[in-house]
């Protein structure tokens, strides 16, 4: 079967400089896969390689075995959706009319509104529990409800894959396993930037980043040893298995 | 830039969603054909509105009423003609700054005001000094290539100056703005100096600073197909504006191809500009005033804001130019001056309300 998305051997470079390097990937259908990594090591640029919005120079990228070069930017929209970090707007509009947008893919002049789009607009509304919030201005949410409303967007264009750049940051924990929930929820294919290692470890897989490689990848609880993290972040770590049989922790000592 | 409607209910009447509930839009030919009739009856001498339509009725073949040749030719040769011309431009120019700012999310663009206006001026005198020949339509492609190069210049000099949106990004670019408006009248004066008669360079002047004056019945034949074509390129490109409300990137991930999309936009705001300087000099503030006003009263989805601000801005340069010609009896002040004493303070209360954001 073919993998929804592929990386074979991509990377780019930006003056002389690997920012992404070699990076091979089979993305399996409903999975999610979070990538980790320090800061600058390469996860946004990543994440912009699989969206298609930057072309490798090294390798190729595939969407469902096509090439990503060759498709147009529509026909990746209506297969990929990107929630991006921080992306904001001084328009007054409605948390509907953000989420409307997401529809962009699928429309065109001679393809007007159709109640189809009405009907993934509710969907999406509902799956981010926003539907009592359409009505609402943009200006008007805080940080997590802005973050819900993008991925309501995101879920509105119907994409097989769903990519997202560090949702939670600037969250507070409630909001930020509330992210979480709601994309694994969702049970689209999902690739997932992260910057907190317990939150790693509600993934299906984890790929390990550092300046611009892949140095690890696969299941969380056997990839992040604390023999990767002391090399990757420079601090001892110990993973706790949780006396209730849940997840491990992390116990974050010093920097070593 | 941020505007509170008083009523918010009121953006969004008769549907949600995005290029529904503009069944209201029925209404803009009424307007338009009001605003025309309102500025073909008043002026320096004032015609009764029935003489206005008994001209129109003979002139359409559908009277044979023995008309008063002096009124005939006021309202037919000067003023129908003018106000026709003011409506296609302010048409124009309101879509040329409702397209500069969602491209460029940026509340202060507007073409005047980014140097673009002051660029098509630069290329219109030089076509009209170097005597090519072509008339209207050379100098309109004159302005073309001067209203792009200005762009560009602008456009590069913002991106070194490391502008992006919000509104720090929005100072830089109109700074840039400034830079290249000034440059480029300085380049139309040296190339007046240089070149004109002094004749022709007292007309260059007072058509510089945006004048209908001039405006005959040849010059629609230029003006109202360019305006068409301006507003169906952006009503077809209404959703891909919307798409650009998160930046440029989001637009990208929403599968809009944004470098085929920037360059028919841009181009088509250049054109527009372009033209209606060849036709009327650089008329500043209509594309920052229009849009803005639009926003607050049909909201920001560009299905409903490019219909309604074309059609706002048609009337608005029709009223502008009414009121440029009564205001002081017995004289024609520059319908520029009359759009700056509305424009420049919508001007500072755009930039206000960015900072209260």
């Amino acid at each position: 079967m073919t993998p929804p998305l592929e990386l074979d051997g991509a990377g780019r470079r930006v003056q002389g400089r690997d920012i992404v390097a070699d990076v091979s990937l089979s993305l399996q259908p409903g999975e999610m896969l979070g990538l980790i990594g320090p800061n600058g090591s390469g996860k946004s640029t990543l994440l912009n390689l699989m969206a298609g919005l930057m072309r490798p120079c090294r390798g190729e990228v595939r969407l469902n075995g096509q090439p990503m070069a060759r498709l147009r930017r529509r026909q990746i929209a209506q297969r990929l959706a990107l929630v991006a970090q921080s992306a904001d707007t001084g328009d007054r509009i409605t948390v509907r009319e953000a989420v409307e947008l997401g529809r962009t893919p699928w429309l065109d002049p001679l393809r007007p509104w159709s109640p189809r789009d009405d009907a993934a607009v509710a969907a999406a509304l509902k799956a981010v529990d926003m539907a009592h919030m359409a009505a609402r201005d943009w200006s008007s949410l805080s940080g997590g409800e802005r973050q819900r409303a993008h991925i309501a967007r995101a879920h509105a264009q119907s994409p097989q894959i769903l990519l997202l750049d560090e949702p939670t940051n600037h969250l507070d924990i409630h909001h930020q396993l509330g992210i979480l929930d709601l994309v694994a929820g969702l049970g689209t294919t999902t690739v997932i930037a992260l910057h907190d290692l317990h939150h790693a470890l509600r993934c299906d897989r984890v790929l390990v980043m550092q300046a611009g490689r892949c140095v690890a990848l696969g299941p969380p609880a056997e990839t992040l040893t604390p023999a990767l993290i002391r090399e990757i972040f420079a601090i001892e770590a110990e993973l706790i298995l949780h006396p209730g049989g849940a997840r491990p922790v992390f116990a974050f000592q010093r920097l070593s | 830039m941020r505007m509170r409607a008083a009523a918010p209910g009121m953006a969004r009447a008769g549907g949600r969603g995005m290029g529904r509930g503009w069944g209201w839009l029925w209404l803009a030919p009424a307007v338009l054909v009001a605003a025309l009739f309102f500025g073909t009856a008043v002026g320096e001498t004032r015609i009764p509105l029935a003489t206005v339509i008994e001209v129109l009725a003979v002139k359409a073949g559908l009277s044979s009423a023995a008309l008063d040749p002096i009124d005939a030719s006021v309202i037919w040769h000067y003023r129908l003609s003018r106000a026709v011309v003011a409506a296609c431009g302010g048409a124009s120019l309101a879509l040329s700054g409702l397209i500069l700012q969602a491209l460029l999310r940026n509340p202060l663009a507007e073409p005047y005001l980014l140097g673009i206006s002051a660029g098509a001026s630069t290329g219109a005198v030089l076509i009209a000094v170097a005597g090519v020949g072509g008339g209207l339509v050379g100098m309109s492609a004159g302005a073309f290539a001067g209203a792009l190069t200005a762009f560009a210049l602008v456009a590069g000099l913002a991106h070194a100056a490391g502008g992006g949106s919000g509104l720090r990004g929005a100072g830089v670019i109109i700074l840039a703005g400034i830079a290249g408006s000034q440059m480029f009248n300085a380049l139309t004066a040296l190339i007046i100096a240089q070149s004109a008669s002094a004749e022709q360079a007292r007309g260059i002047m007072f058509w510089l600073l945006g004048n209908l004056s001039g405006v005959r019945w040849p010059d629609t034949g230029l003006a109202l197909p360019v305006a068409a074509l301006g507003l169906a390129v952006t009503l077809w490109h209404a959703r891909a504006l919307d798409a650009f409300t998160f930046g440029a990137e989001a637009a990208a991930a929403l599968g809009i191809d944004l470098r085929r999309t920037q360059a028919v936009l841009i181009g088509t705001a250049a054109l527009v500009t372009a033209v209606m300087v060849s036709i009327a000099g650089a008329i500043g503030f209509v594309g920052l005033v229009v849009p803005h006003a639009m926003r607050f009263l049909v909201g920001t989805r560009h299905a409903r804001l490019v219909p309604a601000t074309a059609l706002a801005g048609a009337v608005f340069l029709v009223l502008s130019d009414v009121v440029s010609r009564i205001v002081i009896p017995g004289q024609v002040l520059p319908i520029g001056v009359i759009t700056a004493l509305v424009g420049a303070p919508a001007f500072a209360v755009v930039m206000v309300r960015g900072r209260q954001r």
